[in-house]
């Protein structure tokens, strides 16, 4: 087996989550989860590791992956960035809170910063509407967001 | 005003533990179930209360439930729809985050009406701390032999499993959320065969509800249906956009659209008039001032062409420009298209191309019918809703703010926050 990557914490918790189900297909969602927390990204040899781990074929696997907008099958930042501009973000002003955070950022939505460390998105409705507009950065969320706490917030995740 | 079922503890501390949601009496209604009701009670009271499922398309849930085929021996699965995504929407979220139990004690209850031992709760990728809470209350509710073999000595078995999605909105469609859920691409199945109550996950029957649809559950069976119904019956509607006072409203079905605006959700900001509204998420059609008296129920809004849906109502005051919500709008489902249909996929960049020359101040006068040529083209021929998502939204804005695009056509520009359009009345 060439160029094996996921660690063995990282395979023994989709050896776990192939248990937890009752077809192994079910698990490749999760699994894929817990290679792009351990890489950063799903690399071709992180596909090929969950791959074997399920019993899956590699294309099979990329093709699935590819479908889902949270799987990034190229390298970016580790931080993310995810400023909501749907219909009640956009109508509380999440286009200021995006141009401010491409301006401090010096990338435009969907990409990683030079230094390589955050990716900027623009994504979908989060389900957060009354906290109108919304930015996660990584797991938090925050509320009501300016332009001015927008800066605020990159404090917290550099 | 009546006593809130649902978000009667929601939000308050420490939610996700089980011993403070046995303490305001949780899970004291599925003990009544598995102990003294038999599945055909379960199925016969909800179907009583006349429970429509809450996750879009108000599906009477009792009925749902029957139509699950109970065939001794077979396997049958539940299934937990909480990926929610419609833009507007975040009713789910709420409970899940404020009183995680709520949703695990429906779940209980309707896989012993079902007869179901194995269900899963399809969990939105992007909703982590939600995640975190459900995790929390069902490791609890294991702890204290809710879940798990032999339940509170009943014989009943059941084991749930979280399952996190990964970022698409289609995987909110319940044949395309099974195919997520057995780990591929979240593409629809067709209609016939795959309903999910018959053909549904690993091609079992399966019984496929939303997240808020099971949370009313607890409560039908505590205070039986017709108690249940005295409270509207409750629906939440999820109140965002311009008004001052943004949330969940728990409320009786059918209060006018008029009354949850402006009391319930704090009305407008001062100074600023009311505009028009998404009724039900950004899939229906947007209404104005002139309806604000509607009933929010199923058949009211259906009447005027438009729709209860997920129930989530986003408000526009006169600074809103609806050429530009409506460019957003077709944008969020023309990315969100699985690209299955031709109509659907092809449809919405076409669209999206028209409002964007509109928007930049190339518009013709040809490009408000050949939108609404497009828009009809796209109704009626679709897999799945999202092709069909479209349509309502853009014909009703093109219907009730026909000058607004004329203007950004004629003159090139957008005049609408500095002088605002006068809609009719109906002041915050
Ligand atoms: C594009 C699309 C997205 C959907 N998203 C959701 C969703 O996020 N949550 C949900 O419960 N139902 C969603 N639905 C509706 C489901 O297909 C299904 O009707 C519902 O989950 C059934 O549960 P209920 O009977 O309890 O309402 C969506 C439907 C479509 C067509
Ligand atoms: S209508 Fe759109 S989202 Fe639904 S199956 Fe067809 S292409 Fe996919
Ligand atoms: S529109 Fe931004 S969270 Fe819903």
């Amino acid at each position: 087996m060439s160029g094996r990557v996921l660690s063995d914490a990282t395979l023994s918790e989709i050896a776990r989550l192939r248990d937890a189900y009752p077809q192994a297909e079910s698990a490749l969602l999760p699994a894929l989860h817990a290679a792009q927390d351990q890489v950063g990204y799903l690399s071709p040899e992180a596909i090929a590791d969950v791959a074997e781990a399920l019993g899956l074929a590699e294309t099979e696997v990329t093709s699935v992956a590819s479908y889902y907008s949270m799987f990034f099958l190229t390298p970016v930042g580790r931080h993310k960035i995810r400023v909501c501009t749907n219909l009640s973000c956009y109508l509380n002003g999440a286009e200021e809170v995006l141009h401010r955070l491409c301006e401090r950022l010096g990338v435009s939505p969907g990409e990683t910063t030079a230094d390589g460390r955050i990716l900027l998105e623009a994504v979908e409705c989060l389900g957060a509407c009354e906290e109108a507009p919304v930015v996660l950065a990584d797991t938090t969320r925050h509320a009501r967001v300016t332009a001015a706490a927008a800066d605020d917030l990159l404090g917290g995740v550099r | 005003m009546p006593e809130l079922l649902l978000m009667k503890y929601a939000g308050q501390p420490g939610r996700d533990a089980v011993e403070e949601y046995v303490r305001t009496g949780g899970y004291e209604a599925a003990t009544r179930a598995l102990k003294e009701l038999t599945p055909d009670d379960l199925v016969a009271m909800v179907e009583a209360s006349g429970l429509r499922g809450r996750g879009g398309a108000g599906f009477p849930t009792g009925r749902k439930w029957r139509l699950t085929p109970k065939r001794e021996g077979d396997v049958r699965y539940l299934v937990v729809n909480a990926d929610e995504g419609e833009p507007g929407t975040f009713k789910d979220r709420t409970l899940i985050e404020g009183d995680p139990h709520q949703i695990l004690e429906g779940v209980l209850i309707a896989s012993y009406a079902n007869q179901v031992h194995r269900a899963f709760i399809y969990v939105r990728g992007e909703m982590f701390l939600g995640y975190e809470r459900l995790r929390r209350a069902l490791e609890g509710a294991y702890a204290r032999g809710f879940f798990g073999r032999n339940i509170l000595g009943t014989g009943f078995d059941l084991d749930v499993t979280l399952h996190r999605g990964a970022g698409s909105y289609e995987c909110g469609e319940e044949t395309a959320l099974l195919e997520s859920l057995e780990g591929r691409r979240g593409e629809p199945r067709v209609k016939p065969p795959y309903y999910p109550a018959v053909k549904g996950l690993y091609g079992r029957p399966t019984v496929l509800n939303n997240a808020e649809t099971l949370a009313h559950i607890p409560h039908i069976v505590r205070l039986g249906a017709d108690g249940y119904k005295a409270y509207g019956p409750p629906i939440l509607y999820s109140v965002s956009g311009h008004v001052t006072r943004p949330g969940v409203k728990e409320l009786p079905i059918g209060t006018p659209l008029r009354e949850i605006i402006f009391e319930h959700a704090g009305g407008l900001r001062p100074g600023r008039t009311f505009k028009a509204v998404f009724p039900g998420g950004s899939s229906a059609a947007i209404l104005t001032a002139e309806h604000l008296d509607t009933p929010a129920d199923f058949d009211s809004l259906a009447k005027l062409g438009s729709m209860l849906g997920s129930s989530a109502i986003i408000v526009m005051d006169d600074t809103t420009c609806i050429p530009a919500v409506m460019r957003r709008t077709v944008e969020f489902y023309r990315d969100e298209s699985c690209g299955k249909c031709t109509p659907c996929r092809e449809g919405t960049i076409w669209l999206s191309q028209i409002l964007d020359r509109i928007l930049e101040g190339h518009g013709r006068m040809e490009d408000l019918e050949l939108m609404d040529g497009i828009a009809q083209q796209m109704t009626g021929i679709c897999l799945c809703a999202l092709g069909e998502s479209v349509p309502p939204p853009l014909r009703a804005s093109l219907k009730y703010f026909r000058d607004e695009f004329l203007h950004h056509i004629r003159a090139g520009s957008c005049d609408v926050v500095r002088t605002p359009v006068a809609a009719g009345g109906a002041r915050g």
